[in-house]
């Protein structure tokens, strides 16, 4: 830092100068439209780093095969009549897993200095959260879809077909989606992504394995099998094994739909809440 | 108060706490629209604290703030139309490449998709940076990166920027980028509210200036009168000729003031030096033909203020302050 040393810059100031004054303000974005920028900036980052969709591909995959073949027969005697049963339920688990992930995404970003300026940006203030969750979405299409169709390949035929396929993950990606808000909750509450990992996976795992995803409840004691009856996600896995059976439970698809709309009716405005005041 | 300017920035007894730590203990700003203002202060002080107050991403939990007429609470989102915020952390997305950060802000900011594309790139020529605009962020130079958070910073012009520690951790060359791109700002009359660690960054930057420490204000002025009451710099003199130094140590001594010997026995210092009188300091030796191997005019350091102000060094626990110009007390 000598006084006596004087380097100049090579940012050409004209070009800076002119670069400054040529912007007039577009008018504000809409508010789907900012949500959907942050979408796309999710989409971007998967671009970049494709290894990111090893989570959602592999993970689901591993559970399909490993509860085929190792507790199918044992289960439901043979292992194509488990994977009717199983299969539409596997779909809801490994899609609720991904949910996961975009608390701990979110969580990771909050460390970086750019969430700054998306904070002080004219925007509707939910939007990065509702962009990033949409984007996330997509990754919750993925992993259904790797499930149904490694499922269609070891013999997994539903009677309600393609259609009946899509509408069973078409519920279950919307419901995630509501799900998503409460583990944005946890994402913003949380001190590290690795804390959000451990309390998103302790929720899910007894909710998910206490349910009828993997056995017939009427095999459990009473206890059991009341908690069971109620729990979303065996209703969730009830609507989407109707779906796929072609035979729709419209209850289960209703309650299912409902309980969505419920958790983000109370998690996303807690979101933005702790989103703004972090 | 009746200054014939507008102010930019109006605070006045701005606070913040995070649990017991008062990070911002009541400070009182007025940033003339149109000029830097800088905020000297060392590390701790509360400067990042009290930008995120005046950017509106935390509210205060005392006093209030006015920024371009709009209080920071209650308007928060005219604010935010006004204002843009280059933070101490880099402020854009290291997994992105740098174009795709400014196309996102520039869509976010409401431009097409067509515009937000020409907006980034004639950013990205601007800036330099136009040959690493298709490479991620995270791969990018101090120098780069800092740039690149100016330009998101300005895809549109705004009439107010925060400007927090933009030069921490760079090179001469990239600082001297970085001073070039804000003078250019404040040409085409934004105003800006600069950070800094860097006494020399205010001097060289800075219209007005506030010091603060420990979450107060505790002196302000120009970078000129700060100066002034701290006591000026100290010349800086390596000879080649190791025996004539005291020849030269009293030549300094009549042209600037006390000499101090240094431990490198070619090497002393003046002691109270400004430009005008090095420079005849230093002539005062050429024509005595004592050969120089190296000389230089030393700014008084923050710590050097910090003690001047306070008494007391940046980073002790301050006896009751004993301050030049004090403001809070
Ligand atoms: N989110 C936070 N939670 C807890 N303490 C905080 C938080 N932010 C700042 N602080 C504390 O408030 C004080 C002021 O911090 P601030 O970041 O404003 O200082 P600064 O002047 O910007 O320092 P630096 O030069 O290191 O950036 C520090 O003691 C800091 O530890
Ligand atoms: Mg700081």
């Amino acid at each position: 830092m000598t006084a006596t040393t004087r380097t100049t810059g090579s940012a050409d100031t004209a070009a800076v100068r002119r670069a400054i004054s040529s912007t007039p303000r577009p008018p504000r974005p809409g508010r789907l439209s900012a949500a959907l920028v942050f979408g796309w900036r999710g989409m971007l980052k998967v671009k970049h780093v494709p290894e990111q969709l090893l989570d959602v591909t592999v993970t689901p995959v591993m559970f399909l095969l490993l509860f085929t073949y190792l507790f199918g027969g044992a289960i439901a005697g043979s292992t194509s009549a488990y994977l009717d049963y199983t299969l539409p339920g596997l779909l809801v688990m490994s899609v609720l897993f991904t949910t996961v992930y975009s608390g701990i995404s979110l969580n990771t970003d909050l460390t970086k200095g750019v969430v700054d300026r998306f904070r002080s940006l004219p925007i509707w203030r939910p939007a990065p959260l509702l962009g990033s969750l949409l984007g996330d979405s997509v990754r919750y299409v993925i992993a259904g879809t790797v499930i149904i169709v490694v499922g269609v390949a070891l013999g997994f035929r539903p009677d309600g077909g393609f259609t009946g396929a899509v509408a069973a993950l078409a519920l279950v990606v919307v419901f995630s989606f509501g799900l998503s808000w409460v583990f944005s909750v946890l994402g913003l509450l949380l001190r590290s992504p690795n804390a959000v990992m451990n309390a998103g996976f302790m929720a899910i795992f007894p909710l998910t394995f206490l349910s009828n995803v993997f056995v017939d409840p009427t095999t459990l004691p009473g206890p059991l099998e009341a908690f069971v009856d109620v729990n979303p996600i065996s209703v969730l896995a009830t609507a989407s094994r109707s779906l796929m059976a072609g035979e729709p439970d419209v209850v289960a698809v209703v309650v299912s739909l409902a309980v969505a709309a419920g958790l983000a009716a109370v998690f996303l405005p807690l979101t933005t809440r702790l989103y703004r005041s972090r | 108060m009746t200054t014939q300017t507008p102010l930019a920035i109006e605070a006045s007894g701005l606070g913040k706490s995070f649990g017991t730590t008062r990070a911002v203990d009541g400070v009182d700003l007025a940033v003339p629209a149109g000029t830097i203002y800088g905020v000297l202060g060392p590390n701790g002080a509360g400067k990042t604290t009290t930008i995120r107050m005046l950017a509106t991403l935390i509210p205060p939990d005392a006093g209030s703030a006015r920024v371009l007429g709009h209080d920071v609470v209650r308007e928060a989102d005219a604010v935010r139309e006004l204002v843009s915020l280059t933070g101490q952390l880099a402020s854009v997305d290291e997994e992105l490449t740098g174009r795709e950060n400014l196309v996102l802000l520039g869509r976010l900011l409401g431009y097409s998709r067509a515009a937000a594309r020409t907006r980034a790139d004639e950013l990205l020529d601007a800036f330099d940076i136009a040959e690493a605009a298709g490479r991620l962020v995270k791969h990018y130079s101090g120098g780069m990166r800092r740039r690149l958070d100016i330009a998101a910073s300005i895809v549109v012009t705004p009439r107010l920027m925060f400007l927090d520690e933009p030069t921490t951790g760079l090179d001469p060359r990239s600082r001297n980028q970085v001073w070039e791109i804000v003078r250019a700002l404040v040409a085409e009359g934004t105003t800006i509210l600069l950070c800094t660690q860097y006494l020399e960054e205010a001097d060289q930057l800075a219209d007005g200036l506030a010091v603060i420490d420990r979450g107060r204000v505790i002196a302000e002025g120009t970078p000129g009168n700060l100066k002034a009451s701290v006591g000026t710099g100290s010349l800086q003199v390596r000879l080649l000729d190791p025996g004539r130094r005291d020849e030269a140590a009293d030549l300094l001594e009549r042209a600037v003031g006390p000499v101090v010997l240094e431990p490198d026995p070619a090497a002393l210092s003046a002691v109270g030096a400004d430009a005008e009188r090095a420079a005849i300091a230093v002539a005062g030796l050429a024509t005595a033909g004592i050969p120089l191997a190296h000389f230089s005019l030393q700014q008084p350091s923050l710590d050097e203020v910090f003690l001047a102000l306070t008494g007391h060094a940046a980073d002790e626990p301050s006896p009751t302050a004993d301050t030049l110009q004090e403001h809070a007390s």
